[in-house]
């Protein structure tokens, strides 16, 4: 099971003034399991590429293949669209301001409902989906979702995607408009849900020191082209590339960087993390093991404050 | 939505463009009051030579326009439809149970369909050529006189601008809302009235919520900069009346005096041509 993309190009408003072409000759392929970040500044064409996966735009050029529905240009299988939408779970930017039912347990219901599963079914997704997000089900479910505060109501926006079980969830700037802390409590929730709910998870993101965390492959899009499509550790081999393309790279990188040009090599390293043991395994005391060293955190050290916000155990 | 030309800017740059916000305006009140007055087919055709130039000279494609009218296609044919069968004038057609259909029916039904049409492509064509900034300005400076009886006038230019340029704004919104309830789902294109009505409460819920956040943040960011529609306020765009405004009003005005004649002098060109080719074939 896979998702497979092929020379998918795409233009907007084509034939006017207006006319902006966002994807060009894109191809790729998301395994079952994958971790993916989505990279790219604006107008890249990152977005328009996930609208394609749900079928939410339609196709005018190429082909995919999203584990077994087939999207072509010009046909519009209304049977296809609905498992589509039941195989791949978007949560959008911003995904509170689509909340608009009375109740959190109506709006979460919304999308299972939709899907034509019993009313039993639904409930029982419900439930389960307000508890994976972290919310209490029973304080919560008769509550207005526009009493919420911002981070619950995003999380109930989130477990109305969740209830519909998804396989693949996409999420478009998760963390955008939240504190530091907001933002630590939702990347925690995105590695719950791909252990606990959807195996395979795809966040599009602008901030590489928070997708250098959890992702294990980055896409980077840039100018309608796939520009990089490589495992984490490799891509930041490439950071002036990156650079060249208006992307930041991640302050590990750069710091990681500024020492091999000082002719300190610390190998490949990625996040806070992976340069903390980089830097005692070339440094460190020689009676720390291989096991030892891996299980160091960035969060353990009291630098947190002059290396910023990404290194600091959040709420600690 | 996308598909709403209604109210959308088509950049090309052209003399038509470039005129006086307040000339074209003027010109458009006039076109739309002139229709009324066109007695003849003729005169329609003269009417659409009219709208098909000026439409050449702004660089807008035809194709363009004419989307314009699809837009109201249903409005148009329903009035087609009621005219053919409640006007009777003239030779009876057809003559079936209730049903009456006379020459007449037929003739003003066609003519209020073209009257329709020239009128919103017409309208449409002013807002190819003209922004919305530059429309309000003109309304604003055009109702100055107002204010010396204490109508607020930049008040109420302030307002308007403020509602045209929330409409892309909320035109965008709803794209995404109705992305976002799509993927949960919901089917907002498919079946019957009362289905698609029900199917649009969560788009609109959301929408009027974001509406109204906007519009208080917007008071807000006006009351934090101290915003008044004090005299004193400059305009950082001072519209002139030049010579090609000029040139244009002299077009226009013989435009509107030869539809005038065909009415009131000729009574319509289209007598004359049936009895010179009646007399031709007799």
């Amino acid at each position: 099971m896979r998702i497979e993309v092929k020379d998918l190009s795409f233009t907007y408003s084509p034939d006017t003034p207006f006319q902006k072409q966002a994807l060009s000759g894109v191809n790729l392929q998301i395994e079952e399991g994958d971790f993916l970040g989505i990279l790219g500044h604006m107008g890249s064409g990152k977005s328009t590429f996930i609208l394609h996966l749900n079928g939410l735009i339609k196709l005018q050029s190429g082909e995919i293949d999203v584990f077994d529905v087939k999207l072509v240009p010009d046909k519009k299988n209304k049977q296809d669209l609905r498992k589509l939408r039941g195989t791949v779970g978007m949560v959008f930017q911003y995904p509170e301001y689509q909340l608009f039912e009375d109740t959190v347990e109506k709006d979460v219901a919304f999308g299972p409902k939709n899907l034509g599963l019993s009313d039993a079914e639904v409930a029982s997704r419900v439930e389960r989906a307000i508890r994976l997000v972290g919310l209490d089900y029973e304080d919560v479910r008769t509550r207005a979702p526009f009493e919420l505060s911002g981070g619950q109501k995003r999380r109930v926006a989130i477990a109305g995607i969740i209830a519909m079980q998804p396989r693949v969830l996409v999420l478009d700037e998760p963390t955008a408009g939240l504190d530091p802390y907001g933002k630590e409590q939702i990347l925690e929730l995105i590695t719950k849900l791909k252990r606990e709910c959807s195996p395979t998870v795809i966040v599009i993101s602008h901030d590489v020191d928070e997708i250098t965390r959890f992702a294990d492959r980055i896409v980077v899009f840039n100018d309608g082209k796939v520009a990089f499509d490589l495992p984490m550790n490799e891509l930041f081999r490439h950071s002036e590339e990156l650079t060249a393309m208006g992307l930041e790279i991640p302050r590990a990188v750069a710091i990681a960087d500024k020492l091999r040009a000082r002719g300190i090599d610390l190998g490949d390293v990625v996040n806070a993390d992976d340069l903390v043991r980089a830097v005692v395994r070339k440094f460190g005391h020689g009676n720390m093991d291989e096991t030892a060293i891996s299980k160091l955190s960035a969060s353990q050290f009291d630098f947190s404050a002059e290396y910023g916000g990404t290194a600091a155990g959040g709420d600690r | 939505m996308r598909d709403v030309t209604f109210g959308q800017y088509y950049p090309t740059n052209s003399v038509i463009h470039r005129l006086d916000p307040r000339a074209k305006l003027i010109f458009m009140l006039l076109y739309m009051v002139i229709i009324f007055f066109v007695a003849s087919y003729c005169g329609y055709a003269l009417v659409a030579l009219f709208l098909l130039t000026v439409t050449a000279i702004a660089k807008v494609p035809v194709k363009t326009l004419f989307r314009s009218v699809k837009a109201i296609l249903v409005l148009m044919i329903f009035t087609a439809i009621i005219n053919i069968f409640f006007y009777k004038k003239g030779e009876v057609l057809v003559d079936w149970w209730i049903i009456e259909i006379t020459v007449g029916g037929i003739d003003f039904a066609i003519k209020m369909a073209l009257r329709i049409s020239l009128l919103v492509m017409g309208t449409s064509l002013l807002s190819f050529t003209t922004t919305a900034v530059e429309l309000t300005d003109a309304i604003e400076s055009l109702l100055k006189p107002l204010s010396y009886i204490k109508v607020p006038v930049h008040d109420i230019a302030l307002i308007m601008s403020i509602a045209l340029r929330f409409i892309p704004g909320l035109m965008e919104e709803t794209d995404k809302i109705m992305m976002a309830q799509k993927a949960r789902g919901a089917e907002i294109d498919t079946g019957g009235l009362i289905k698609k009505i029900k199917a649009m409460l969560p788009v609109l819920i959301p929408l009027f919520v974001s509406a109204i956040r906007r519009a208080d943040e917007l008071a807000d960011a006006l009351d934090a900069r101290c915003y008044n529609a004090s005299k004193h306020r400059t305009k950082m765009k001072v519209l002139k009346f030049s010579a090609k405004d000029a040139i244009a009003a002299l077009v226009v005005v013989v435009f509107a005096t030869l539809i005038l004649l065909d009415n009131y002098l000729l009574g319509g060109l289209d007598r004359y041509i049936v009895d010179f080719v009646k007399g031709l074939t007799a």
